[in-house]
C-alpha cells in the first residue's frame, strides 16, 4: 500500500534530478507509471482478502488520522488513473517535444505530484486524507494549468485556484468538519456513518455542501474553472482534465454518497432528489453550452462538465443501478475522453489547429487520428460496441428504479446532444468541402508517441464493451447489502 | 533551590541582562549576551511547563498551579507570580518565539540599525521580552498593569528605531505610543473600579470576592473598561488603527515579536480576567460579551483579510494579516466552549511561529534587496529558493492548508462554532481562509511565475544564520500541523482549566 503514494513521489524527484538529461528524464517518467500501475494491479489480490483495513500512517489530532485502506471504487480509480497515467507519459513525450514545451522537468514533476495525490484519494480511508490529497491535488496542477506563463494562463490559473479553494474551504471543510462534530468520525464505512446522527434539514445542507463542495466535479454552477483550464497542454487536459482531477471530484461524490450517507439513507429519506435534478440541469445546460464552443478543446471540457454530471446523477439516484452504472461511467468516460484529447492534442500537434471550424479536410490527412476521434465520440455518445453504452445504459435503469421518468428523458437527450457536438467535428473533418489546405507544407499524422495512445485508449474503449461484465461483476460488493 | 525559583528567575535574567547591555561596546557582545539570556529564559519556561502541566508529566493527571510570592511577601498582601495551564502555555509561546528571535538577530539588526545604537536596541529588546514575560505570569491586576507598560515603553522605542530604514517608523511609534498609552489607561481605571469595590488586587482573591457582587455596577463599568483597554492592546477591530504601521514600518525583527507574540500577550490577559477572575457565568452570561466579540472578530477577520489583500507592501500585508488573525483568537474566546478555547489558544501558539517567521523571511528579503515590497520580489524563487519556500510554507499555514498547523486551530474553531449552533461564524473562519488564499497566492504568484527584474537578477539566497532560524519557525508550524498533539493537547488542557474556573 506504501509503494503506491511513494512511487509518484520517487519518480517526481527523480525526474528532478535528471532535469539535465531530457532523454533519461523522460524515461524515468514512464517507468515510474508502469512501475506504479503494477503496484495498483498487485493490491487487487488484497482487495478481497481485507476491505477497509486501515494502514494509518499518522494521527493528527486523537481520532483525526492520516490512513488509507482498499475498497472496489478506490480501487476502480486508482487503476484507470495509474493506467492510464503509462499511456498518457508516452503521448506527453511526443507532444511536449513536437511543440517545444518549455519547463518540461517542472510539467513532469507536477503531473507526477498529481498521480501521487490522486493515490492518495483514491486509497483515502476517511474524510480528512481524502481532502488533504484533495488539496494537494489542487496545489500539484496548478504549475500545469499555468505552463505557458501567458497572461491568459495566469488568469485561468487564478480561476481555477479560486474556484477550488473556496468550494473546498468554504463548503467541503465546512461538511466534514460539521460530520466530525455530528459523529466523531471520518471514516469511511459501508452502508454509511451519518444514519441516525443527524436529522433532515442537516442532512439536506451536508449534502448540499458535499455536492457543491467537491468542486472538483464541476457540478454547475461552479464548473468555470475546467473550460478555464483548458489553456494547459493537451497531456494535462488529457489524463488531468478529463481523468484523474475530474474523476476525483465524482470520485468523491460517489465515495461520500456511499460511505458517508449511505445509499439506504438517502434512498429512504429521498434527500437526494434535489440532486439528481441539479445534476440534469447540469448535463443538459453543459451539453447546449458545448453545442456552441468552436474551440475543439473547449467544446470537450463543456462534454466533460456535461457527462460528469452523469457520474453525480448516479450517485444521487441511490440504488443499485444508479451507483453501479455511475461507477462504471467513471471508467467508460474516462477511456472515451482521454481519446477525444488526445486526438485534439495530436491535431495540435500535426497542424496546429484548435477550432472547429479549421478542420475541413483533417480526417483525410490524418486518418487514424479521426478514426480514433470517432470511436471516442461514439462511445461518449453511449452506442455499441463501445463502452459507454453501458454505463448509460445501468443510469436508465437506475433512473426507472426510482421512478424518476422526467430523468430518463434528460439522459436520452444528452445523447441526442453528445451526437450534435461531436460528430459534426468528425463530419467536416471527412467530409467537408472547404478550401483546400495552403500553407505551404503538407499536414500529416502526428509522431508515433502521440499516435499510439490515442490507438490504445480508443481500442480501449472497445475492449470495455466485451467487458463490461467483469466491471460489473467488481464494482458489485458495493451495493451489497 | 533554583526550580522553586523559575518563575521569578525567568523574567529577572533578561531584566538583569538588559540593564548591563548599555555598558557593553559594539560588536556582537550584546546580540550574544541577549542570546544566551533569551534562551536561558526559554529553557526555564520548558521546565516550568513540565511541572505545570499534567499532560507531559502523566495524562491523567491535573495541571498543577505554581504559586511564588515575591520577596515572600504572602498573598494576598505581597506580590504573586501565578503560573497554571493557561499561562504556562503563553509562557512558552512568548519565551520560544523570543528565543529563536533573538538568535536570528544578529545580521538584520546590524543591518537595521547603525552600530552605536545596537546595545540599546538589545537593551530595549531584553527589557520588551522581560516585560512580556512578567505580564503572562503576574498574579496581580496592578502588576500587569505595571509590566504591559513596560514592554510597550519598550517597544515604543523598538518601533522608532526603524526609522534608519524609512522615516514612516516615527509616525507609526508615536501613534503606538498615543493608542497604547490610551488602552493601558482604560485599563488602569478597570483596575481601580475593581480595586475601590474590592479592596484588592491579587487575582485569586479578587475572583472569590467578586463572586456574590456580580450585579455591581462598578464591576460591570470595570470590565467595559478593561474590555476595551485590552481590546486596543490586542488590536482587535476597530481598535487596530496603531498595528499596521508599527508592525509595518518597525525593524523586522521588531514586527516579528509584536505581531508573533505582544498582541497575544493582550489576547491572554482577556482570557485571564473573562474566566478566572470575573467567571464565564458573570462574562458570557450575564453581560453579552459573546454577541459583541462575535461582531468585532467577524469584523476583523474579513476586513483585516481584505485590507491584507490589497497591501503591496510585504511587511504591512503581514500586519493587516494579523490584525484577521486576532479576529479567530477573539472569536475562539468568544465561543466560550471547549473547542473554541483550544483553538484560540493553539491559535495563539501557531499563528506565533508562522507569523514570527514570516517576518523574519520578510527581514532577509530586507537584508537582501533592502526593501520590502511585494513587487521587488519577482523571481526570486529561484534566486533565494530556501527563503521563498520559507515564505511559500509560512502563507500557507495562514491560508490554514491541511497539514500546516494553521488547519488544526481553524478545524478547532469550526468545532467549536458548530458546537454552539453558530453556522454563520463557522462560515466566516472558513471564509477568512479563502480571502488569506488571495493574499497569500498574490505574493506566491509574483515569487515563482513572474520574471525577475534586472535589479534581483544578482541576488542569492541569504547567510545561514538569517534563513535558519526563519525555517525553524516556518518548519515547527508544519510540523504542528501534522502531529498536533502536543501544541492542541497542551491548549485543550488550558481550555479545560479556564472552563472549570467558575
Amino acid at each position: 500500500m506504501a509503494f503506491v503514494l511513494v512511487i509518484p513521489i520517487i519518480g517526481a524527484l527523480c525526474i528532478a534530478l535528471l532535469r539535465r538529461r531530457p532523454d533519461y528524464r523522460d524515461a524515468a517518467s514512464v517507468i515510474t507509471a508502469v512501475c506504479l500501475f503494477g503496484a495498483v494491479l498487485s493490491l487487487i489480490a488484497q482487495l478481497g482478502v481485507k476491505p477497509f483495513q486501515a494502514w494509518v500512517l499518522f494521527e493528527l489530532l486523537p481520532g483525526l488520522r492520516l490512513a488509507f485502506s482498499l475498497e472496489p471504487l478506490g480501487m476502480l480509480f486508482a487503476l484507470l488513473a495509474s493506467g492510464l497515467w503509462v499511456v498518457t507519459s508516452i503521448y506527453a513525450i511526443g507532444y511536449m517535444r513536437a511543440h517545444h514545451e518549455e519547463h518540461q522537468t517542472r510539467f513532469y514533476v507536477c503531473f507526477a505530484l498529481t498521480i501521487a495525490a490522486a493515490m492518495g484519494i483514491a486509497f483515502a480511508d476517511n474524510l480528512l486524507t481524502l481532502f488533504i490529497f484533495y488539496e494537494v491535488m489542487t496545489l500539484a496542477t496548478y504549475p500545469l494549468v499555468t505552463h505557458h506563463g501567458t497572461e491568459r494562463a495566469v488568469m485561468a490559473g487564478r480561476l481555477y485556484l479560486g474556484y477550488l479553494f473556496a468550494t473546498s474551504i468554504g463548503l467541503l471543510l465546512f461538511a466534514i468538519i460539521w460530520t466530525w462534530t455530528l459523529t466523531s468520525s471520518l471514516d469511511f464505512r459501508s452502508g454509511g456513518i451519518l444514519a441516525g446522527k443527524a436529522e433532515n434539514p442537516t442532512l439536506l445542507i451536508l449534502l448540499a455542501l458535499y455536492a457543491f463542495g467537491i468542486g472538483k466535479a464541476a457540478l454547475m454552477p461552479f464548473h468555470r474553472w475546467l473550460p478555464a483550464a483548458m489553456v494547459a497542454p493537451a497531456p494535462v487536459s488529457a489524463l488531468l482534465h478529463a481523468v484523474a482531477v475530474v474523476k476525483a471530484g465524482v470520485f468523491c461524490v460517489m465515495k461520500v454518497v456511499l460511505y458517508v450517507f449511505g445509499i439506504d439513507l438517502l434512498h429512504d429519506t429521498g434527500l437526494s432528489v434535489w440532486l439528481m435534478y441539479v445534476a440534469a440541469a447540469t448535463i443538459v445546460i453543459a451539453s447546449l453550452i458545448a453545442l456552441a464552443q468552436d474551440d475543439l478543446k473547449a467544446r470537450l471540457a463543456y462534454s466533460t462538465v456535461s457527462q460528469l454530471s452523469y457520474i453525480i446523477l448516479g450517485a444521487a439516484l441511490a440504488n443499485a443501478a444508479g451507483v453501479l452504472g455511475g461507477s462504471m461511467h467513471i471508467l467508460m468516460h474516462a477511456f472515451g475522453k482521454i481519446t477525444l484529447f488526445f486526438c485534439a492534442g495530436a491535431i495540435a500537434v500535426a497542424s496546429h489547429k484548435t477550432k472547429v471550424s479549421e478542420m475541413a479536410h483533417i480526417g483525410r490527412q490524418m486518418p487514424i487520428t479521426m478514426s480514433a476521434f470517432l470511436i471516442g465520440s461514439l462511445s461518449i455518445i453511449g452506442l455499441p460496441p463501445l463502452g459507454g453504452s453501458w454505463s448509460k445504459w445501468y443510469l436508465i435503469l437506475g433512473a426507472v428504479d426510482a421512478a424518476q421518468m422526467p430523468l430518463v428523458a434528460v439522459l436520452l437527450v444528452s445523447s441526442l446532444l453528445s451526437i450534435a457536438y461531436l460528430l459534426p467535428v468528425v463530419g467536416r473533418a471527412f467530409f467537408a468541402s472547404g478550401p483546400e489546405q495552403s500553407h505551404g507544407h503538407e499536414i500529416h499524422e502526428a509522431p508515433l508517441p502521440c499516435v499510439l495512445p490515442l490507438c490504445v485508449t480508443s481500442a480501449g474503449c472497445l475492449f470495455l464493451f466485451f467487458f463490461a461484465g467483469e466491471v460489473y461483476e467488481f464494482l458489485a460488493p458495493l451495493v451489497q447489502r | 533551590m533554583i526550580r522553586n525559583h523559575l518563575p521569578a528567575l525567568i523574567v529577572i535574567v533578561p531584566l538583569l541582562v538588559a540593564l548591563v547591555m548599555p555598558v557593553l561596546g559594539r560588536g556582537d557582545k550584546p546580540w550574544l549576551l541577549a542570546t544566551l539570556a533569551s534562551w536561558a529564559s526559554f529553557a526555564m519556561t520548558i521546565v516550568l511547563q513540565v511541572q505545570v502541566s499534567g499532560l507531559l508529566r502523566n495524562p491523567a493527571a491535573t495541571p498543577a498551579i505554581i504559586s511564588y510570592p515575591i520577596g515572600n511577601w504572602q498573598v494576598p498582601w505581597g506580590i504573586e507570580f501565578r503560573v497554571d495551564a493557561l499561562n504556562a502555555f503563553i509562557l512558552l509561546v512568548v519565551a520560544m518565539i523570543s528565543a529563536v528571535v533573538t538568535f536570528y538577530a544578529r545580521l538584520s539588526v546590524a543591518h537595521a540599525i547603525p552600530p552605536e545604537r545596537v546595545r540599546f536596541f538589545y537593551s530595549a529588546w531584553l527589557l520588551f521580552i522581560s516585560g512580556l514575560l512578567g505580564v503572562t505570569m503576574s498574579g496581580d491586576v496592578f502588576n500587569v498593569y505595571v509590566l504591559i507598560e513596560i514592554s510597550a515603553l519598550a517597544s515604543y522605542t523598538l518601533v522608532a528605531m526603524g526609522r534608519y530604514q524609512n522615516r514612516k517608523a516615527l509616525q507609526g511609534s508615536i501613534n503606538y505610543l498615543v493608542l497604547g498609552t490610551i488602552g493601558a489607561g482604560f485599563f488602569l481605571i478597570g483596575v481601580g473600579y475593581l480595586y475601590s469595590v474590592t479592596g484588592t488586587l491579587n487575582m485569586a482573591d479578587l475572583s472569590t470576592r467578586l463572586e456574590p457582587l456580580h450585579d455591581n455596577r462598578a464591576v460591570i463599568t470595570a470590565f467595559a473598561f478593561l474590555l476595551v483597554g485590552l481590546s486596543v492592546k490586542m488590536a482587535l477591530f476597530p481598535l487596530h488603527g496603531w498595528l499596521p504601521d508599527a508592525h509595518g514600518y518597525a525593524p523586522p525583527i521588531v514586527s516579528a515579536l509584536l505581531s508573533g507574540v505582544a498582541i497575544k500577550v493582550g489576547a491572554y490577559i482577556m482570557f485571564r480576567l473573562a474566566f478566572t477572575v470575573l467567571g464565564v457565568e458573570f462574562t458570557f452570561a450575564k453581560l453579552p460579551t459573546g454577541p459583541v466579540i462575535w461582531l468585532f472578530a467577524t469584523l476583523a477577520i474579513l476586513v483585516g483579510s481584505y485590507t491584507a489583500i490589497q497591501q503591496t507592501s510585504l511587511k504591512r500585508l503581514l500586519a493587516y494579516s494579523s490584525v484577521a488573525q486576532i479576529g479567530y483568537i477573539a472569536l475562539g474566546f468568544s465561543l466560550a466552549n471547549e473547542n473554541g478555547l483550544t483553538g484560540a489558544l493553539v491559535h495563539i501558539f501557531n499563528h506565533a511561529l508562522m507569523k514570527s517567521g514570516l517576518f523574519l523571511v520578510a527581514g532577509i528579503i530586507a537584508y537582501r534587496l533592502g526593501e520590502s515590497e511585494i513587487g521587488a520580489l519577482a523571481g526570486l524563487g529561484r534566486k533565494m529558493p530556501f527563503t521563498m519556500a520559507a515564505l511559500t510554507a509560512g502563507g500557507l499555514g495562514l491560508i490554514g492548508v491541511p497539514l500546516t498547523s494553521g488547519f488544526v486551530s481553524k478545524w478547532y474553531l469550526v468545532s467549536g462554532a458548530i458546537d454552539r449552533g453558530l453556522f454563520p461564524l463557522a462560515f466566516v473562519v472558513l471564509v477568512g481562509s479563502m480571502l488569506a488564499v488571495i493574499y497569500v497566492w498574490k505574493v506566491v504568484e509574483i515569487v515563482y511565475f513572474r520574471p525577475a527584474s534586472d535589479s534581483a537578477a544578482k541576488v542569492t539566497e541569504a547567510p545561514w544564520s538569517l534563513v535558519f532560524p526563519a525555517w525553524i519557525l516556518v518548519g515547527a508550524s508544519l510540523y504542528f500541523g501534522i502531529d498536533a498533539s502536543l501544541s492542541s493537547g497542551l491548549a485543550q488542557e488550558a481550555a479545560r482549566f479556564l472552563l472549570s474556573q467558575s
